[in-house]
């Protein structure tokens, strides 16, 4: 009890034990030292990590569009009657272990706009109560017999509808489409009860349509596609090829060239990448790490130098202004 | 008219009872002075500071400067000048009466709480005016309560109060039932009302603006309700502290209410709540009871009428104070009696000091003043019952009216942040201007597109009723402007609205310790430090000059009898007192074996007690018997006995046992004074309001009270008329010495033998006073006269009529006052010591060194203030003393001029002024110690040659240069000399002045202005200085309540500036910028993603976490460091003040920390988003994980940011700021956790991933780096004074280093 009230005064006293760090040369040196030691092999972990993953991008938007069509290329994109197909063929530059994942990637597409972003309705998502629920999905909540389209709202109307079929010497490479969504997502924001109704139905068609049949929490496409980017420029996944790709082999990709991207000028790409635990591929990461951890050691020498050099003895009253300047006579500098 | 009959003091003791109406005289002679303001003040212990005006004026006329002679010894000249103005008095009042603007009059009028039209009162004002003018200027910063003394006009608007009547006193006129009402609101109310008052803070009013754009729909940029939950958050937890409150008021007042009181009813006293009381009732109260309203006194259970109050709830003070009741209704049976009357009084206001009013009662008319009105909130004592009608009810009340509290400050970091808040919003603007300026030309960009876009779609699809409409769409320039809107909510936290909470949060921490600290605690009067403030506890650290008071705060106002001149010799000095039992026997010697017991022994001399024992024939036998009465006479002290048997005491029998007397007096110099008359043997012992008696060495003597004109700051004495019991009528008068000389009796040339001893003494008794006052002693001179029958009789007459008289009852009674204090025969002198209190030397000693510079405002004489100021330490005796007292506007622009010019050297100016300057220059010599007198000397002679630049400068400026100094056009002269000397002493200042000198600085600099009294003349000058402190002294709170700081002993100044200033400065000055840098980098971490987001305002984050952010995430550990992070231990702050001067540079916050802020929090904006975007760049990445990523980072970076500054790590500073981080981590996971949220399950993906840890490592890192580097070079070769002692305190070098020479650090 007597303690207690020793702390309680002490407290009120604020005479607590503390802790006063101080920024003493030494323990600056000693933080850079640190933080380099630290930095540098994180660095070139990651940098050896992000070299190890193999990635083939081939951008197919223009090359997809025949030539005749070169300054048509929206028109060709809406027209009904064009053939989408277009084959590309891409060389594996290394051995690509398995899972090969395969992406596309937009450009100039902002998911993130706000507009988009809260175009969607996610109780109708989850539940087939809501089926009717639209309140946020507008523009495209509901089709012109005022029955509610599910899902409805920008996002799951802009659906990207681009198909890639692989093949490796004419065999096909089967590419999985399972799991490629959040299991979170899946099992919560995605109804096993809810279908899709009234879809794509309307006069403009956005993209891909949906198997009515299939319950929304199956339609992992749509599940990847409405987790919508951060930034203008993302990848989704598309599937997963389970085999090895051996280096120097031709993959035949046949895409169905569907999607518009041309109305914005946004670009398209097809990723293959195999992964490590630092993600895909990412130099920045490494580097950023490797120029810290550097720049910190050179600071810590830079340090011990000047130190060395011009110290200054710590506390010494002597640098205090009043000493410093004694009216007339400073002799000090 | 018999002696025996009791009279009032106050009242006539005209045996004719019916009043007699003169014709009045068409011009008043006597000292006509314009009413001050101040004067209605009781304190006396400013008491000699307001009316030197009048005396300049004389002096004018008279054409000699002698306002600064007073203390000297007077040479033949100057004695037969003051003669002969004196006789001159009535001739030179009239010029001065046709000078005075009327428009001052109307003007001061105004000021009172009640209207008044005007009324002749100008030949009221004299010299006096030229204070009043000054004033007038500064009189926005005075406290209301202080009103006009004669604010009354009977004529005007009377408040009738028909006694016994309350129907139809409350009949005509609609006066307020007692109910009072503390409370603001009832349960209806509440709501309303509250949420009124506090939509006053232009906070809440941002927040609701920001609010209520986020309902607009093409602007709902966060979920509607969530954009609500700050608002409300704030609104319910202000509503909750306010109704809380309230309730207790609601209780209090309740229980105030119902209290009951003894109420004339129907013939009987019955019981009545408080509540139903009305004024015009007749109330009774009993001993020790609370008075229930503001009552004019009818009986009392005393037959002579007298009741006594403690008034310590109304001003503090805790001695009793005497009141009456007339002695026509004393004798009124009012049980089972119709009775009746007429109480015509003025208006409610809140002066307490003040109560005019007349009653008419049983066909007889008198008038009441202050000493007949008991007011609400005092407590009766000592008397067993009192009746008295009821004049103010409730709220009318004067204790009531006066319970407002007083204007609050703000503290000039505040306002500084408010400059720098202003640039925030520049940020804002810039930043939404940026953001709309975006979007517009998007938009235009895209203009054709905007209808395929996917993610835009300017128009509904769908071809039912909506098709071809616009979807939020509303064109280009409208959207543009939309834009700008909804960026302005999601920037909203751009502009720290929470920082206001988080201030005051922390001010109210700082505050506890400042309360606790046990250094601060004055264990004599067990009172603590008090914040009366919250607004102002970094202002402390910033104190650039301190005004103090000086009785009362640098000395203890404990009045000890020190000395006494009677009839030209010189008593009490070390010399002759003989401590042992010498005196004691000598009086014991006297007639009676019975000696009265006092709280303070005095030690008497014992050749004044030798002198005192001889036969009544001698001169100066009968001079000091005079002396000596007067002491005991004339004072308002009452001598309560301290015995059971009090009756048996005051009749003649005498006991053997020992009578204790307390004495009770309203100024402590009187309650010395009667103490000391007592120690020789002259007692006190009874005090009616017609008689006093007092015990002569066992003697009763039974005096007579005719009259007594109380102590004025105008006339600065006080006198008493008393009859003899053998019929003799004597005037007994002490004052100060200015006012007293200059009314002794005329020492006529022919009566040359008696004249010169007469002379003699007052030459003799006037080097006295100078010794005295040299030696720091309270000077007051005694003088007494016979009065004739003829001079009696016109003095009766007129002192009947000017106490009766309605209007202007103190300028008539201060003008009969003149009739008799004239033509005195000096008796003597006194001296009182006012002991300084403990450490104020060394207080002072500290502050200087802070670079705090002291100026002491005292109302005291110049000789009094200069030994005070040596005693102290404020005065040195290297120092340079610039004296200017001048008596004219002229000679103090020369006086003003030659001290600038000269700088400082006074023996110039002596030489131009002629003799009385060479007194002065020599009185200087005297005051320095001897053992460095010479040195100084010889510094004077070389001054002209050596140039004096080095020596120090002192000001010594007295308040009646002051008076012409504050005018406008002299006021830069006195600044300008006065900030280029060390120390100024301004002596006899009224308290105006002191708000005006307050004024003086505040108004032409920048630095922070403090003020530190403890009486009601000091609430003045503590309102207008920046700081104000009250000290819990002797003289009442008035000056605690007006003060923002209050505490027991002047020395806890020095640590109040010193140790607490210093720490509430720097942590309020670090948690402003960080929470500016905190808000700051948030905000503009989010301005950069807006940018990829083709400028729609699309935050990552979710709308919980912005709204979380600066509520929950960061803001406890702020709060935390913000109370109890420091820097430097107090004992180095308290050896070292002056590294108190790091406020004065303002090192802990400026423009320049702020602008190195925000570059510093822009870099770490940058980093905190662009690391993200590059690692991120073309990967899969959902906009939820990273607006996750960002919140975590943000708070971690934040976190570490404060970390790195935190001083002084105490295990609550660990909780709290690790506390908050796993608290973010906590409520991030919770929220990820509710699959409602689009964000549902982020977290649980990102902390598998290696790259989301190694983005937040390398953030943190790269973000902190620029900042760490540069405090590391900075601290190491710029090192801050504070820095280096903090060095020194943790390296524990500080002892015996500190003096080791300059120049050893180089090598």
């Amino acid at each position: 009890m007597k303690d207690f009230f020793l702390v309680d005064s002490r407290f009120s006293q604020q005479e607590l034990p503390a802790c006063k760090p101080m920024l003493t040369p030494g323990l600056v040196i000693m933080a850079f030292i640190f933080i380099g030691t630290i930095f540098i092999p994180i660095g070139l972990v990651s940098l050896f990590a992000s070299e190890s993953v193999v990635e083939i991008v081939d951008r197919y938007d223009k090359g997809c569009i025949p030539e005749k069509y070169g300054k048509h290329m929206v028109a060709f994109i809406q027209s009904k009657e064009t053939n989408k197909t277009c084959l590309r063929t891409l060389t594996v530059p290394k051995l690509m272990k398995n899972p090969v994942y395969v992406y596309y990637q937009l450009d100039n597409f902002y998911q993130n706009h706000r507009r988009y972003v809260k175009s969607r309705n996610d109780k109708q998502l989850r539940s087939k109560a809501y089926a009717s629920e639209t309140s946020t999905c507008a523009p495209e909540a509901t089709t012109a017999n005022g029955s509610a389209i599910v899902p409805c709202g920008l996002i799951a109307w802009s659906l990207f509808n681009d198909t890639y079929g692989f093949s490796v010497k004419n065999k096909a490479l089967e590419v999985s489409k399972k799991n490629i969504a959040w299991k979170s997502d899946q099992d919560s924001k995605f109804g096993s009860d809810v279908f899709p109704k009234n879809f794509q139905s309307g006069g403009l068609i956005g993209g891909a349509k949906l198997n009515s049949s299939k319950p929304l929490s199956e339609q992992e496409d749509l599940i990847v596609w409405m987790r919508t980017a951060a930034l203008p420029t993302f990848r989704k996944l598309y599937g997963k090829i389970e085999v090895d790709l051996e280096a120097n082999e031709k993959i035949t990709v046949l895409i169905q060239n569907n999607y518009n991207t041309y109305g914005f000028e946004g670009k398209k790409k097809l990723v293959l990448s195999t992964t490590s635990w630092i993600g895909g591929k990412n130099d920045f990461l490494g580097i950023a790490y490797l120029t810290v951890g550097g720049l910190c050691l050179f600071l810590a020498i830079n340090f011990v130098l000047v130190y060395v050099i011009h110290p200054r003895p710590l506390g010494d009253p002597s640098f205090l202004s009043w000493n410093r300047n004694p009216a007339g006579h400073c002799t000090y500098g | 008219m018999t002696s025996s009959e009791p009279l009032l003091s106050l009242s006539s003791c005209n045996p004719n009872p019916s009043p007699v109406e003169l014709p009045h005289p068409p011009l008043n002679v006597g000292p006509l002075s314009c009413l001050c303001p101040t004067a209605s003040f009781s304190s006396s212990i400013y008491d000699d500071a307001q009316s030197n005006s009048l005396d300049a004026k004389d002096n004018d006329t008279v054409s000699v400067g002698e306002a600064d002679c007073y203390q000297k010894p007077l040479d033949d000249d100057s004695v037969v000048t003051l003669e002969r103005f004196q006789s001159a008095e009535s001739q030179f009042f009239q010029p001065l009466v046709l000078e005075c603007p009327t428009k001052e009059t109307r003007h001061m009028v105004s000021w009172g709480s009640m209207e008044l039209q005007e009324y002749p009162m100008t030949h009221e004002i004299s010299g006096t005016t030229l204070v009043q003018d000054r004033v007038s200027k500064s009189q926005r910063i005075r406290h209301r309560s202080v009103q006009f003394e004669d604010n009354f006009s009977s004529e005007e608007n009377p408040r009738l109060i028909y006694v016994n009547d309350p129907k139809k006193t409350n009949g005509k006129y609609e006066f307020t039932g007692n109910e009072v009402r503390t409370s603001k609101y009832t349960v209806i109310t509440f709501l309303p009302k509250n949420l009124f008052i506090q939509f006053h803070r232009v906070a809440y009013l941002y927040f609701l603006a920001i609010a209520a754009l986020n309902q607009l729909p093409p602007l709902a940029v966060f979920g509607r309700t969530v954009s609500l939950f700050p608002l409300l958050f704030v609104l319910c937890v202000t509503a909750f502290k306010d109704g809380y409150e309230d309730w207790r008021r609601h209780r209090s007042d309740e229980k105030e209410n119902n209290r009951e009181a003894l109420v004339l009813q129907s013939g009987q006293f019955r019981l009545k709540k408080w509540k139903k009381i009305r004024a015009g009732e007749v109330v009774k109260v009993c001993a020790n009871e609370s008075i229930p309203s503001d009552m004019v006194l009818l009986a009392t259970s005393d037959p002579s009428g007298i009741a006594y109050i403690q008034t310590i709830n109304l001003d503090g003070e805790s001695n009793l104070k005497t009141r009456y009741a007339r002695q026509e209704t004393a004798s009124t049976v009012f049980e089972e009696h119709t009775i009746s009357g007429l109480v015509k009084c003025e208006q409610p206001n809140r002066n307490i000091y003040e109560f005019t009013a007349n009653m008419e009662f049983n066909g007889q008319r008198f008038p009441l003043s202050q000493s007949n009105i008991i007011l609400r909130g005092c407590q009766l004592k000592n008397t067993e019952w009192v009746i008295g009608v009821v004049v103010y009810a409730g709220p009318e009340t004067k204790a009531m009216l006066n319970s407002t509290a007083s204007p609050s400050k703000r503290s000039r970091l505040e306002s500084y942040m408010n400059r720098e808040t202003l640039w925030l919003s520049v940020f804002l603007f810039v930043m939404c201007a940026v953001v709309a300026l975006g979007m517009g030309l998007w938009l235009e960009q895209q203009r054709t597109q905007l209808d395929t876009l996917p993610y835009y779609r300017k128009r509904y699809f769908t071809n039912g009723r909506y098709n071809g409409r616009t979807y939020k769409y509303y064109g280009i320039a409208m959207e543009t402007f939309f834009s700008f809107l909804s960026s302005i909510i999601v920037f909203q936290i751009m502009i720290p609205i929470s920082l206001y909470i988080t201030m005051e949060l922390v001010r109210l921490g700082q505050s506890y310790f400042m309360i606790e600290d046990k250094h601060m605690y004055d264990s004599s009067s067990d009172s603590r430090f008090q914040c009366r403030s919250l607004n102002i506890n970094e202002d402390l650290g910033q104190i650039r000059y301190v005004f103090s008071d000086k009785t009362g705060t640098l000395t203890e106002n404990k009045m000890e009898f020190q000395r006494a001149s009677v009839y030209g010799k010189s008593y009490g000095s070390s010399s002759n007192i003989t401590d042992d039992s010498m005196p004691e026997a000598s009086i014991s010697a006297g007639a009676a074996e019975r000696r009265w017991k006092l709280k303070s022994e005095i030690i008497a001399d014992t050749d004044l007690v030798e002198l005192l024992h001889k036969d009544l024939d001698e001169d100066e036998r009968v001079a000091a018997h005079e002396f000596f009465l007067t002491l005991a006479a004339c004072n308002t002290v009452i001598p309560i006995l301290r015995r059971s048997s009090c009756s048996s005491c005051t009749t003649s029998d005498l006991h053997e046992e020992v009578g204790a007397i307390d004495y009770q007096g309203e100024s402590p110099d009187e309650q010395a004074l009667v103490a000391a008359a007592s120690a020789y043997g002259y007692t006190l012992i009874e005090r009616t309001s017609g008689h006093i008696v007092i015990d002569v060495n066992g003697e009763k003597l039974r005096l007579d009270v005719l009259g007594l004109h109380e102590f004025d700051s105008v006339r600065k004495r006080m006198s008493v008329v008393i009859r003899f019991p053998n019929g003799a009528v004597k005037v007994l008068v002490k004052g100060a010495d200015t006012s007293m000389f200059s009314i002794l009796a005329k020492q006529t040339d022919e009566i040359s033998p008696g004249g010169n001893i007469a002379f003699n003494i007052k030459n003799a008794t006037q080097s006295h006073l100078i010794e005295y006052s040299s030696q720091g002693l309270r000077t007051l001179v005694v003088a007494a006269r016979d009065l004739t029958a003829a001079e009696f009789e016109e003095w009766q007459h007129r002192y009947e009529e000017a106490s009766t008289s309605l209007t202007e009852r103190s300028t008539k009674l201060r003008q009969t006052a003149t009739l008799i204090e004239c033509n005195l025969n000096l008796l003597g002198a006194t001296g009182i010591e006012d002991k300084l209190q403990d450490g104020v030397p060394e207080t002072i000693e500290s502050l200087r060194q802070a670079g705090i510079k002291v100026w002491v405002l005292t109302g005291d004489k110049q000789e009094t203030a200069i030994s005070i100021g040596l005693s102290c330490k404020l005065l040195t005796p290297d120092m340079q003393q610039v004296v200017i007292n001048g008596n004219s506007e002229d000679e103090c622009t020369r006086l003003l001029a030659d001290a600038k010019s000269k700088y400082g050297v006074k023996s110039a100016k002596c030489r131009n002024k002629g003799l009385k300057y060479k007194k002065n220059s020599e009185n200087d010599y005297l005051e320095i110690p001897d053992e460095t007198r010479t040195s100084s000397v010889s510094q004077l002679h070389a001054g002209k040659a050596v140039g004096m630049k080095s020596a120090p400068l002192a000001l010594v400026i007295d308040g009646n240069s002051l008076v012409y100094i504050l005018e406008k056009d002299l006021e830069p002269e006195l600044f300008d000399l006065a900030i280029a000397c060390k120390v100024v002493l301004c002596c006899r200042v009224a308290p105006l002045q002191k708000a005006g000198i307050v004024d003086l600085i505040k108004s032409r600099t920048d630095d922070m202005t403090l003020a530190i009294g403890d009486g009601a003349n000091d609430v003045s000058m503590i309102q207008m200085a920046d700081v104000g402190v009250g000290l819990c002294g002797q003289e009442g709170r008035q000056a605690v309540m007006a003060s923002d700081f209050a505490m027991g002993q002047f020395q806890f100044l020095k640590r109040l500036l010193l140790v607490h200033g210093h720490w509430n400065y720097q942590r309020v000055g670090y948690l402003v910028l960080y929470n500016f840098y905190r808000n700051a980098v948030f905000v503009m971490m989010l301005f950069w993603y807006i940018l990829y987001t083709a400028f729609s305002t699309t935050s990552a984050l979710t709308d919980w976490s912005s709204m979380l952010y600066s509520v929950l995430y960061t803001s406890v550990p702020t709060i935390v460091v913000g109370i109890l992070d420091k820097d430097l231990s107090h004992k180095t702050l308290l050896q070292h003040p002056k590294l108190y001067e790091a406020g004065h540079r303002h090192e802990s916050y400026n423009m320049y920390l702020f602008w190195m802020t925000m570059i510093d929090t822009l870099w770490q904006s940058l980093v905190l988003f662009y690391i993200p975007f590059f690692i991120y760049k073309e990967s899969s990445i959902d906009i939820w994980s990273m607006g996750s990523l960002w919140t975590i980072t943000v708070v971690v970076l934040v976190s570490i940011h404060l970390a790195m500054d935190i001083q002084r790590w105490v295990l609550v500073t660990h909780i709290a700021t690790w506390g908050s981080l796993v608290m973010t981590c906590v409520c991030m996971v919770i929220l990820d956790s509710i699959p409602i949220f689009p964000n549902y399950w982020t977290i649980y993906h990102l902390v598998k991933s290696a790259t989301y840890w190694l983005t937040i490592l390398l953030i943190t890192a790269i973000a902190l780096l620029p900042r760490f580097l540069f405090k590391a070079i900075h601290q190491f070769y710029w090192p801050s004074d504070i820095q280096i002692a903090r060095e020194a305190e943790i390296l524990r070098k500080w002892p015996g280093q500190l003096r080791s020479k300059p120049g050893q650090g180089s090598s």
